[in-house]
């Protein structure tokens, strides 16, 4: 178990009667492109919460970067970055800004954030913009930057939450590329999207349905037991007999 | 806006579109922020029209503009005949305008919000019941619960439930499917296919590009401007080059090498694969694997394909990059 990135064992997480997530089991590996799939309300939500050191499980194990999910939530927050679409840098600073204050929140030393942020700007080549709000920076570029900036500190894992949600589709590539680039360094990433074929640049799957995880593959594999060439038709399948989809 | 001279005297062409947009251009931070850039296009009667680009695109303010929301800076749009900036309150009887945000009233049920819409517009539920039948069914086991508690599916129902209430004879519905799963995205766009075939015209946003191929026409903008007009066929047709399909064991590799190839002129993947064009007009799929580097890729697979609209808008962008690159070393920027 040591030896996973995100190691889960029947984690269930309940509220009331409702069963949010549900005896859901599953191993990221380190250095892994995961991505984590499910229809609206499946509980891929509440889920990451938990492996973000954000909220408890009811029961079941599970450790992230080796770290308990019960005991250890502070060191889990350490060694994570995390970034969604809807939540990643503050608007009303500049690119620097927001760049040194994550470096700090992040306990990262003033020597180093001042080296890997001029490193950072001169390879994202944002030079001219670094003293810019980056509420004027376009949304590609806020999302590269917001990215950028999850990963500063060198987090053993990323939680990306729809990062390239309405996003062109050529930045959107981009983005992608950094996800490589970022796996290649060793960063496990867990990532959560709409777009099927972004589930097919992740190294496994999985498909939440109802608080399970219906199925967890490559998706090759998965299309292979599906009989179908492409993720939205597996996903298509798997999700469309949600009974709380829309509930 | 300036006023159309020929108000009255609408040719017989114009009479069958339902949407005209000339040269529409809108700017905020006192010129600062171009959001729109001369946008013109047409939409006929009974169509269904796609607006297809990312955030900040233009569209939201092309909607606003059409729904007499916000006013142009410049350029004129009619909507069924009537000017948008001079007409507004009988345009406003006649669209229905599904906002990019949900604007319902969090706070009321399901059934008040469509009762007040209905009000509004000075009809009942029960007067247009056929027209959202199909949708509301879908939602009346919740008429009781508070708009604000709906999932993200059930919210869109419903919001296209108020927007259809008062019997619209144009559908301005903005990026109804964004943040929405591959199921319920899918559903929605059934639901439009019946409501095109009920005669209204349907204008809608989407940045989801797998959705143009569901509509007759699409616009495909970026950066305020339109980059193309046409059936989602004939864009997809006017492709310039050959595209192919490639993939290996490591497909990061193979991207990377691939890239760094002079005759390849763009690469990009593509979810399982990469797709690529060379710069030759004459290349074949032993030519491509040459230049991946044949014997030595594991799983080496190429394949030609026909692209799709993504690849154009893609191939489009890039190509709007180039020429704006251009203009700025020629103005010496």
């Amino acid at each position: 178990m040591e030896n996973k990135a995100i190691s889960c064992k029947n984690l269930t997480k309940q509220f009331g009667d409702f069963k949010a997530v549900d005896r859901v089991t599953f191993d990221v590996e380190q250095g892994e492109i995961f991505g984590f799939l499910g229809a609206n309300g499946a509980g891929k939500t509440t889920a990451m919460r938990i492996l973000c050191g954000l909220s408890f499980p009811t029961s079941g194990e599970a450790t992230v970067a080796g770290f308990d999910v019960y005991k250890q939530q502070e060191q889990i927050k350490k060694n994570i970055g995390y970034m969604s679409q809807k939540f990643s840098l503050y608007d009303n600073l500049t690119i620097l800004e927001n760049i040194v204050f994550y470096g700090g929140v992040y306990g990262v030393s003033r020597v180093d954030i001042k080296i890997r942020s001029d490193e950072l700007i001169s390879t994202l080549g944002l030079e001219k913009e670094a003293k810019k709000l980056v509420g004027e920076l376009p949304l590609g570029w806020k999302q590269k930057l917001a990215f950028s900036v999850a990963i500063f500190h060198r987090p053993k894992i990323v939680f990306l939450d729809e990062p390239t949600g309405g996003v062109d589709p050529v930045t959107r590539r981009q983005f992608w590329d950094m996800i490589y680039q970022a796996a290649e360094s060793g960063i496990t990433v867990f990532v959560t999207t709409h777009y099927m074929d972004e589930a097919e640049y992740c190294d496994r799957i999985s498909v939440m349905v109802d608080g399970r995880v219906e199925a967890l593959d490559s998706p090759t594999n998965l299309k292979n037991k599906f009989q179908t060439d492409t993720m939205d038709n597996v996903f298509y399948q798997l999700a469309r007999g949600a009974k709380r989809a829309d509930s | 806006m300036k006023n159309e001279v020929h108000n009255s005297h609408l040719s017989a062409a114009n009479s069958q579109l339902s949407v005209i947009c000339k040269n529409i251009v809108k700017t905020y931070n006192k010129g600062e922020v171009k959001a729109v850039n001369a946008v013109s296009f047409d939409v006929q009667k009974g169509e269904l029209f796609g607006l297809i680009g990312p955030d900040g695109a233009g569209k939201t303010s092309i909607f606003r503009i059409l729904t007499t929301l916000l006013l142009a800076d410049s350029g004129t749009a009619r909507v069924e005949g009537l000017d948008v900036a001079n007409d507004y309150r009988e345009i406003r009887n006649m669209v229905g305008y599904m906002p990019g945000k949900f604007s319902l009233y969090q706070d009321l049920t399901v059934e008040e919000n469509l009762r007040f819409f209905a009000t509004v517009f000075g009809t009942s539920i029960e007067d247009n019941y056929e027209l959202i039948k199909d949708i509301y069914d879908q939602i009346k086991p919740f008429n009781n619960r508070r708009a604000g508690k709906l999932s993200g599916g059930m919210k869109q129902k419903l919001a296209l439930c108020c927007a259809l209430i008062h019997k619209p004879t144009v559908l301005f519905l903005d990026e109804p499917t964004t943040g929405v799963d591959v199921v319920s995205r899918k559903e929605f766009w059934e639901m439009l296919d019946r409501l095109k075939k009920q005669g209204i015209t349907i204008v809608v946003s989407t940045p989801y590009m797998d959705e143009a191929t569901l509509c007759d026409r699409i616009a495909l903008i970026q950066n305020g401007s339109i980059m193309s007009i046409d059936t989602p066929d004939n864009i997809v047709k006017s492709f310039p080059k050959p595209l192919f399909a490639a993939k290996a064991d490591n497909i990061y590799t193979l991207l990377q090498d691939l890239r760094s190839a002079d005759e390849v002129e763009s690469c990009y993947p593509f979810g399982e694969y990469l797709h690529l064009t060379v710069k030759t007009a004459t290349s074949d799929i032993d030519s491509i694997k040459q230049i991946a580097g044949k014997d030595t890729v594991n799983g080496l697979e190429v394949k030609r394909i026909g692209p799709t609209i993504e690849d154009s808008f893609i191939r489009l962008m890039n190509e709007d990059n180039v020429k704006e690159n251009t203009k700025e070393k020629a103005d010496g920027k």
